[in-house]
């Protein structure tokens, strides 16, 4: 039971750190229509300037200024670059996206080398929070969680309780009216797409050193979010929230509590006969299954509910 | 009176060369062993073809249903899986000549897109580009899970002279397989050219431009999308056949979100809005992924680069180069101001050569414990650690930007000035 909990919190760190992503991702796609390929690109740039960032003044200062030098970064991109084929439609801006995560890839490979960093938890948060029945659940984790709450609470109180919140809720449902109004509609867009990446920065920030920084990190985690994002319903804030949640405690509790189909049948009160347990399928261990997890969840919800946990209806 | 040089009385000569692309594009294929003959060339033809195939079929998602799609390898690579597995029976007894098995790499990908594809095509633009992502990480991190499918990391390995002799032909000669590669893309390209001019390829166009009216006219884009969807994924799973017997080796690398990105990548660069343009792509992506990344350690960089120079300032592609429309206006700009032209065109080279000798600086500086500082760029001798071989590339770079802006705004001023005239 003590396991379960501390998967159970392992996954909620986790499934918030995806959130953290998709929110960027989610609030970028509803308002620009542009489907930010190269969104996990900068978590990674995150993740390397905090190291980078960390080891030479420290790791509270790398909290705030990684995150915001990706953030700046997201925002010329969109300045100089995303601006430019915006007349070109939806396609070309996501592929440009995609053709940047190609050239941060490989501009971060160029710095950092080819193999992962040594980019460590912070001494003062190193070590266990709590030990529960002989398990420790770290003090990092706990931090983690804090910051992204912290981050969510931030954003909420900006979108629903700001003038800037609610310049950004109009920019998203109407347009034309709030550059009709005089508002520089160009220069909202620059800045949600950079406080977007700023937001990915910030989870490389402290997901870099949780997990692993790596030139791969991005990739695996890109489909990840993309998965969360299908789930939750584009679009959908709420949606990717619950879902990320939702994927993040899926597949740490599927790596976690390790066993095989044929104990959990068998838990589940199946009885297959001892020939089928031999079989290749019966011992495969729920761990092997935790890769396919968010997938096998996304086709589910595309055949039972095709426009997501909480997306906007359709047509 | 000025009649056209070739072609029929009014025949303006765009259409001439039009027709005769088919019958070219065949004696090409005719006639390359004869022009690249040795191993490398011969090898080198049958990637493209198999490539060509595989691009074109992405095209018919993309240019042609504006459906992009980063699971494409999904199908490619499980025609490829299925192909390979049945040579591995053919060698047990099965009596299937191993030159119809790419058709069985087809048929089986045909089918898993027609299981997949119903709830993939529901919408089209970005919604679809999550869903193949995710379906394409599917596979592959499943193939990897049942390694009697996949051969897990080693991969699957055949032999192609596994059927024995057919008419004297074993497959066994890279030659002999350049012929059925060579057959095989000329079927497929005239097929999936027929298949643009067929009712479903407009509807198909028609539901990329506005899938509003196509519902509206008794259509259901959905379904139209679908059937492209299956037709794509057959070609693909054509192709991933074609490689199996081409490498004679399978791996779950095929199935990677990689090579879904590199076909789409190469597609891009050749240009979407052409039939021809991924033929093209396909001839620099074997290129490129053979011998450019042999050239230059920072080739991904350069490809990249040139990749989102080419979505945000030629967006047509490769093939638009071709256009009569980009051929007038370039003829134009000629005329007005044929010396600035040529000038800026040399400012371009100028730039580009100063910063790709910053880039393979950089790249030297990166590898400077295995590879030493020293570096031979364009004839000259460069060293990673003395600033003057990088002040003096950085120079050479702004100096180009200078020029290039300068005489662009000349030829700009020029332009002006005869149309006000």
């Amino acid at each position: 039971m003590e396991l379960f909990t501390l998967s159970l919190l392992n996954g909620i760190s986790y499934g918030l750190l995806l959130f953290m992503l998709s929110a960027g991702l989610t609030l970028i796609f509803s308002m620009m229509g542009v489907l930010n390929f190269a969104h996990t690109s900068f978590y990674m740039l995150g993740a390397y300037l905090g190291y980078s960032v960390s080891g030479w003044l420290g790791f509270l200062p790398a909290l705030v200024l990684a995150p915001l030098g990706v953030g700046l970064l997201g925002a010329a991109f969109q300045r100089t670059v995303l601006r430019r084929v915006q007349r070109q439609g939806h396609v070309a801006e996501l592929l440009v996206t995609f053709g940047l995560s190609f050239v941060v890839l490989e501009l971060v490979q160029l710095v950092w080398g080819r193999s992962a960093v040594d980019y460590r938890v912070p001494q003062l948060l190193d070590g266990p929070m709590a030990t529960v029945a002989g398990i420790a659940f770290p003090a990092y984790r706990a931090f983690m969680m804090l910051v992204s709450l912290a981050m969510l609470a931030v954003l909420a109180w900006l979108m629903t309780r700001t003038r800037t919140g609610l310049l950004i809720r109009a920019a998203l449902t109407q347009p034309h009216m709030v550059e009709a109004l005089g508002h520089d509609l160009p220069a909202i867009h620059m800045g949600v797409f950079g406080a977007g990446c700023a937001l990915a920065g910030l989870a490389g920030v402290i997901g870099g050193n949780t997990y692993v920084t790596e030139p791969g990190m991005a990739l695996s985690v890109g489909a990840l979010v993309f998965v969360v994002v299908v789930v939750g319903g584009v679009g959908s804030l709420a949606g990717a929230f619950v879902a990320s949640l939702l994927i993040g405690v899926l597949q740490t509790l599927a790596v976690g509590l390790d066993m095989s189909l044929l104990s959990m049948g068998q838990a589940l009160g199946l009885s297959p006969d001892p020939a089928a347990s031999a079989s290749r399928w019966w011992s495969l261990q729920l761990s092997q299954f935790a890769p396919v997890l968010p997938y096998l969840l996304m086709v589910l919800t595309l055949v039972l509910r095709p426009r997501g946990l909480l997306g906007p209806r359709e047509g | 009176m000025s009649r056209p040089a070739a072609g029929l009385p009014g025949e303006p000569p765009e259409r001439f060369w039009l027709r005769l692309a088919w019958p070219l594009y065949g004696v090409a294929w005719l006639l390359a062993p004869w022009l690249f003959g040795d191993g490398l060339g011969l090898s080198l033809l049958s990637q493209i073809g198999i490539a060509s195939i595989v691009c074109l079929s992405y095209n018919i998602l993309l240019g042609q249903g504006g459906m992009l799609s980063f699971g494409h390898a999904l199908f490619s690579g499980f025609g490829a899986f299925l192909a390979m597995h049945t040579l591995q029976r053919v060698a047990g007894g099965w009596p299937v000549p191993v030159s119809l098995i790419p058709l069985v790499g087809g048929l089986s990908a045909l089918l898993l897109a027609l299981l997949l594809g119903w709830v993939s095509t529901r919408r089209s633009a970005t919604p679809f580009a999550m869903i193949t992502l995710g379906l394409g990480e599917l596979a592959w991190s499943a193939a990897l899970m049942f390694p009697a499918f996949s051969g897990g990391e080693a991969g699957l390995t055949g032999d192609r002279t596994a059927g024995g002799a057919i008419g004297g032909w074993t497959l066994g000669p890279a030659l002999q397989l350049y012929w059925l590669i060579a057959v095989y893309t000329l079927v497929c390209t005239l097929l999936m050219y027929g298949f643009t001019r067929t009712p479903l390829g407009r509807l198909l166009n028609a539901a990329r431009d506005n899938a509003e009216r196509v519902a509206f006219t008794g259509h259901d884009p959905h379904m139209v999308r679908y059937l492209a969807f299956a037709i794509a994924a057959f070609f693909a799973g054509i192709s991933g056949g074609l490689a199996a017997l081409h490498f004679e080796v399978v791996t779950a690398d095929v199935l990677a979100g990689q090579r879904s990105g590199t076909y789409l990548l190469f597609t891009v660069l050749g240009g979407t809005g052409f039939f021809a343009g991924p033929i093209i792509g396909a001839i620099v992506m074997v290129l490129s992924l053979a011998l450019f990344s042999a050239l230059t350690p920072a080739w991904l960089l350069y490809l990249g680069l040139g990749f989102m120079l080419t979505v945000i300032y030629l967006p047509g592609g490769l093939a638009s180069l071709a256009t009569a429309r980009f051929r007038q206006q370039l003829a134009t700009q000629l005329r007005r101001a044929p010396a600035a032209c040529l000038a800026l065109v040399g400012a371009w080279l100028l730039m580009l050569a100063g910063l790709s000798a910053l880039v393979e600086l950089a790249y030297q500086w990166h590898l400077r414990s295995a590879m030493g500082d020293a570096l031979r760029f364009a004839g000259l001798s460069l060293n990673a650690a003395s600033p003057a071989s990088w002040s003096g590339a950085a120079m050479v770079a702004l100096a180009g930007a200078a020029l290039a802006r300068w005489l662009a705004r000349r030829i700009a001023t020029a332009a002006t000035l005869q149309e006000a005239t």
